[in-house]
């Protein structure tokens, strides 16, 4: 805020930098609410800002804020409709509703706070004490708090098939992607691990180094020809998984990518190799594909005829010996379980893990009784739960021995 | 220290049209000290932010492209080990080689010791820094708080100034929070119809005002076709250039020529099988 007028006296300074204090910490509570992760340092950057002169431009102060406070594309787009709500007391765009303002008392916006300042005059700094989330005054000034990211941390909980609110799926679908996203980075960072290591070759450098009498001047580096590990999934998407089947193509998405070597299957009746459409760099637009090829003929799941298919025609291309197959299926057969059970045994001769997954293994009373889940265990590495997305999470570490 | 308006001005003036946050983001750069995260998808224009920004310091631009594996040795220093082996051999029985050849003079620098050593602050990219892994991350923002370095030989360098630090990300893989959390964030979007008329005026010589600007809503039609591999600035910039090469003055006039030149856009061959003739027509029938 920039000086002017006189000299004003010591405990209007005050009052300003209190008032100023609270705004700004009642917004960073606000945007926190909002799922931004703010720390300490930003916010005295704020307060540095606003002593700084951006408070008497409101355009100038919001793509300052924008720019500090944001971290990833989805703050990048939030925030201008919550810094408009908060300051400049406008409708909040996109789902967030405005909540908990206290009635009767409407957000002093800008205006006011210049108004202030103006009247006091002084360009003082409010760096002093910020307070933190917790302990922000509350009461005396409404808060545009929003609602919403602060479900986020139930929503790691929440079984799939009970998400019908279209912003909690639409949430579950963003924490599948984040998630997968940072289990293929650890995924890939452990093979570079396996990768250290001794790296000269000796033997070839010695050779090369002949003519310099001996002298290692050139270095000769070891290459490894690594295999790298690959994914295959298999994903049932038939009627009695439909629950799950959207967030796990979410997911599944996000694994695979472009940088790592993966293998997708869809099956019901028959079995439907989606690879390419899984590498739709669009997310909402492969799951459209894919959401088309997961409409099953209604004719009960085929798992066991679905694994010969696969054994008998893509096995051999992308399956290796670091491969790992990951099956998500509630294992209701409506095939031939024998047949199952030879498939997962042929197929399990093959690859290094098989993981199945069973988003129906949390819920209460169940036990795997189906004829087709009790062929095919035996042949299973890993039998784990995924209904939830703190189960997916837990299959992390599993995944990195590979 | 230059301010915001400055800013603005002198990207216009280094031949970069940026939107109207960029100014901003620049400004608090320097203000809050605090390194500048780019994201956005392939082909925006990222990097050219970082070149602009040399130009506006008037200063060097030093890169850092990043992938996977990307160690200390190929990002900090590197001891020139053919050089210290010579040296061995030619001072044979020397008490003192020892010293001599872990100093300085041996000394490889690489482009993060080269950005905090020079008497002039350069502008540092960090290009693509979601190729590198964690534990490059996490060496990284050390050296973005400390701006100083440890070489076991040689002792602690610190820096002679601080480099202004541009960071690119494609979003191949989630950066940590620590490293969000100290960098300004800036999204890079396509350029919109204006801006990207703009760009082509400023960028192919002898492209009209009118051309640029059909050139630019045609390319904005086809981002918003259903495609592998949308077209960046750079492609549209390629495609602007052989359409003025050819001779072409308006886009209607020349419609088989638009479609065969498209190729400059259209990256993969599932790319090109999507866009027919038909798909040509229609897009010029959209642009005026």
């Amino acid at each position: 805020m920039s000086c002017c007028g006189s000299s004003p006296g010591y405990d209007d300074l005050d009052e300003v930098s209190r008032f100023v204090s609270a705004r700004l910490a009642a917004f960073l509570r606000t945007l926190r609410d909002a799922g931004f992760r703010i720390g300490l340092a930003e916010g005295q950057d704020a307060a540095t800002l606003m002593a700084a002169g951006y408070a008497a431009r409101p355009n100038l102060l919001r793509a300052a804020f924008k720019h500090l406070f944001s971290a990833r594309k989805c703050d990048w787009d939030k925030f201008d409709g919550l810094f408009d709500a908060f300051w400049l007391g406008k409708r909040v765009r996109s789902r967030s509703r405005t909540i908990g303002s206290t009635p009767g008392i409407s957000n002093p916006s800008l205006k006011s706070l210049q108004d202030r300042s103006a009247e006091q005059g002084g360009s003082q700094s409010v760096t002093d004490q910020l307070p933190s989330s917790d302990d922000a005054p509350e009461g005396r000034f409404g808060e545009g708090r929003m609602e919403g990211a602060s479900r986020a941390d139930n929503l790691a909980e929440v079984d799939f098939r009970k998400l019908s609110d279209p912003d909690q799926v639409a949430q579950a679908h963003e924490a599948a992607a984040q998630l997968a996203k940072a289990m293929r980075t650890r995924l890939t960072r452990r093979d570079l691990a396996r990768r250290r290591g001794y790296r000269l070759d000796l033997r070839r450098t010695i050779h090369r180094n002949i003519s310099h009498g001996g002298v290692p001047i050139s270095l000769v580096k070891r290459r490894r020809k690594d295999k790298p590990l690959r994914l295959v999934v298999l994903l049932d998407a038939s009627g009695s998984m439909s629950m799950y089947t959207s967030v796990f193509l979410r997911f599944i998405h996000g694994v695979l990518d472009q940088f790592r070597e993966a293998e997708a299957f869809l099956f019901h009746t028959r079995l439907a190799h989606v690879s390419d459409a899984m590498k739709e760099k669009d997310a909402g637009r492969a799951l459209d594909r894919l959401s088309i090829m997961a409409q099953g003929a209604g004719g009960g799941t085929r798992i066991g005829e679905s694994l010969q298919t696969f054994n008998r025609w893509h096995a051999a291309r992308v399956i290796h010996s670091r491969s790992c197959v990951m099956i998500v299926s509630d294992g209701y057969e409506t095939g031939d379980a024998a047949l199952l059970g030879r498939e997962m045994a042929a197929l399990h001769r093959r690859c290094r893990r098989i993981v199945w997954l069973n988003p129906m293994m949390a819920w209460e009373g169940y036990a795997p009784e189906a004829r087709g889940i009790k062929a095919a265990l035996p042949h299973v590495d890993l039998y784990a739960p995924a209904n939830s997305l703190n189960s997916l999470r837990a299959l992390e570490p599993y995944l990195a021995k590979l | 220290m230059k301010g915001r308006d400055e800013i603005a001005q002198a990207l216009a003036a280094s031949g970069y049209i940026a939107d109207a946050d960029l100014a901003t983001a620049i400004s608090l750069m320097q203000l809050l000290r605090r390194p500048l995260l780019l994201e956005g998808e392939a082909g925006v224009g990222k990097t050219e932010v970082a070149k602009a920004l040399a130009k506006v310091h008037a200063t060097e631009l030093i890169r850092l492209q990043c992938y996977e594996g990307l160690d200390q040795s190929a990002a900090l220093y590197e001891w020139n080990y053919q050089r210290q082996l010579l040296a061995i051999q030619a001072h044979r029985g020397s008490d003192s080689i020892e010293d001599q050849v872990f100093s300085e003079k041996y000394l490889l620098e690489r482009p993060l010791l080269a950005a905090i050593r020079r008497a002039q602050a350069p502008v540092l990219l960090i290009d693509e820094i979601d190729r590198a892994d964690d534990e490059f991350e996490a060496f990284l923002l050390e050296l973005l708080s400390d701006f100083q370095v440890s070489i076991p030989e040689l002792g602690t360098i610190p820096a002679i100034t601080i480099p202004h630090v541009v960071l690119t990300s494609n979003g191949t893989r989630e950066l940590s929070d620590a490293l969000r959390r100290r960098c300004l964030y800036h999204y890079v979007d396509y350029p919109d119809v204006d801006r990207e008329t703009r760009i082509i005026l400023a960028r192919v010589a002898g492209a009209s005002p009118s051309l640029s600007l059909q050139i630019a809503r045609m390319v904005e039609g086809v981002r918003k076709e259903e495609l592998r591999k949308v077209p960046g600035v750079a492609e549209t910039l390629d495609w602007a250039a052989a359409l003025v090469g050819l001779d072409v003055r308006d886009l209607h006039d020349a419609p088989e020529t638009v479609h065969e030149t498209m190729v400059c856009l259209l990256k993969t061959q599932e790319d090109r099988a999507r866009v027919t003739g038909e798909v040509t027509q229609r897009l010029l029938g959209k642009v005026a």
